[in-house]
């Protein structure tokens, strides 16, 4: 996730990255990592704390005032749980689809590329 | 591409959803998806973001996912019907390096005839399917990531991000940076490769190396046609592993 500020709200950390704030830490799936320090209450998250106890790389380019916050990789694996990642992208004409929107289906998730 | 395929399965109880991966987004995959006009969602993704939940290190790539929204199969080469369209050239038109390209792709090795019948069978049988795998499974087997490769992916999103917008000059570096974190990802490099405009016309996203009459001017360190045929282009997809 790209960010040009690292205080951001709990709703967009959890967008940003599929991992939830729960009292018992940062959850996906199964998979909670314990955090200290979180005031549940809090407006915002300190994204450079959260990225150093949960391991994830956030990247900084200082000439441009940017960071990327990179996916986990604690389990040595690009999937943490075989529970399918949310998705919501935009078709041609801009109307967003979520991919949750076809429980009940059996689906082939099929990325290409026009080059 | 997808189409015929949608259009025998989907009464099976199978939808697909195809994504176009490309920080250049809508512009660039619309004349592919109005040609194809598919039934099915059809959605562009110029942040990769399908790869980097998923674990999509090359095109095409396809993922299994049930009714319940477990992923059954992780990301794996998924070999459509039929291949995609080329640009249009007759013969003789085409410049030797896209000749050179088209032959080094025709190496290709994939069993389209296999998969659909991998799939065909899962619908029939669901989690009975001998190609359905179990939750640990599905993790085991996808994209191995590790510290060096999430950094990678970092790298990646903010040159995504930069060419998004209009800063190519300031996305090199971080795709070079992504490129040597995670020299196995396929899908880094072609996306680089296609936003330098060494030839000008149709053919400049598919020419994916340096220009010949400038080839100093080719930032990065490797281009396709060295790289395929480093590695063999009959290595280029994994062969389906039940």
């Amino acid at each position: 996730m790209i960010l040009d500020h690292l205080a951001i709200s709990r709703a967009a950390f959890e967008a940003g990255t599929g991992w939830q704030i729960k009292p018992e830490g940062a959850c996906r799936g199964e998979v909670c990592i314990p955090l200290r320090n979180q005031d549940a209450n809090a407006p915002t998250v300190d994204v450079a704390d959260l990225a150093a106890q949960m391991g994830l790389p956030l990247v900084h380019d200082e000439a441009l005032g940017l960071w990327s916050l990179g996916p986990w990789s604690g389990n040595d694996r690009t999937l943490v749980s075989a529970e399918a990642p949310e998705l919501e992208l935009p078709d041609l004409d801009g109307n967003l689809f979520r991919l949750s929107s076809l429980r009940g289906q059996k689906v082939l998730l099929v990325a290409w590329a026009p080059y | 591409m997808w189409q015929e395929l949608r259009t025998e399965l989907h009464p099976l109880g199978l939808e697909i959803v195809t994504v176009g991966i490309d920080t250049v987004g809508v512009d660039a995959c619309r004349p592919f998806i109005e040609a194809a006009a598919p039934s099915h969602p059809s959605l562009i993704d110029t942040h990769h973001v399908v790869a980097e939940r998923f674990g999509v290190t090359n095109i095409p790539n396809g993922v299994w996912i049930d009714e319940e929204g477990m992923i059954v199969r992780p990301a794996e080469t998924s070999p459509a019907p039929r291949r995609a369209a080329r640009p249009a050239a007759g013969p003789g038109e085409l410049p030797q390096h896209m000749m050179d390209i088209f032959a080094e792709s025709a190496k290709f090795q994939t069993d389209p005839a296999a998969y659909a019948a991998a799939l065909r069978d899962w619908l029939a049988n669901g989690s009975s399917s001998r190609y359905a795998l179990s939750p640990d499974q599905v993790v085991e087997r996808s994209e191995p990531r590790n510290a060096d490769a999430a950094r990678g992916q970092a790298h990646f999103e903010l040159a995504a991000h930069l060419e998004q917008v209009g800063d190519h000059a300031s996305a090199v570096p971080h795709f070079r940076e992504a490129h040597r974190l995670v020299p196995d990802n396929f899908s880094y490099k072609r996306q680089a490769w296609s936003l330098e405009a060494s030839v000008d016309g149709p053919l400049s996203r598919f020419w994916q190396g340096p220009a010949e009459d400038d080839p100093d001017a080719w930032p990065y360190d490797s281009d396709w046609l060295s790289e395929v045929r480093g590695f063999g282009a009959e290595n280029y997809y994994r062969p389906f592993v039940p």
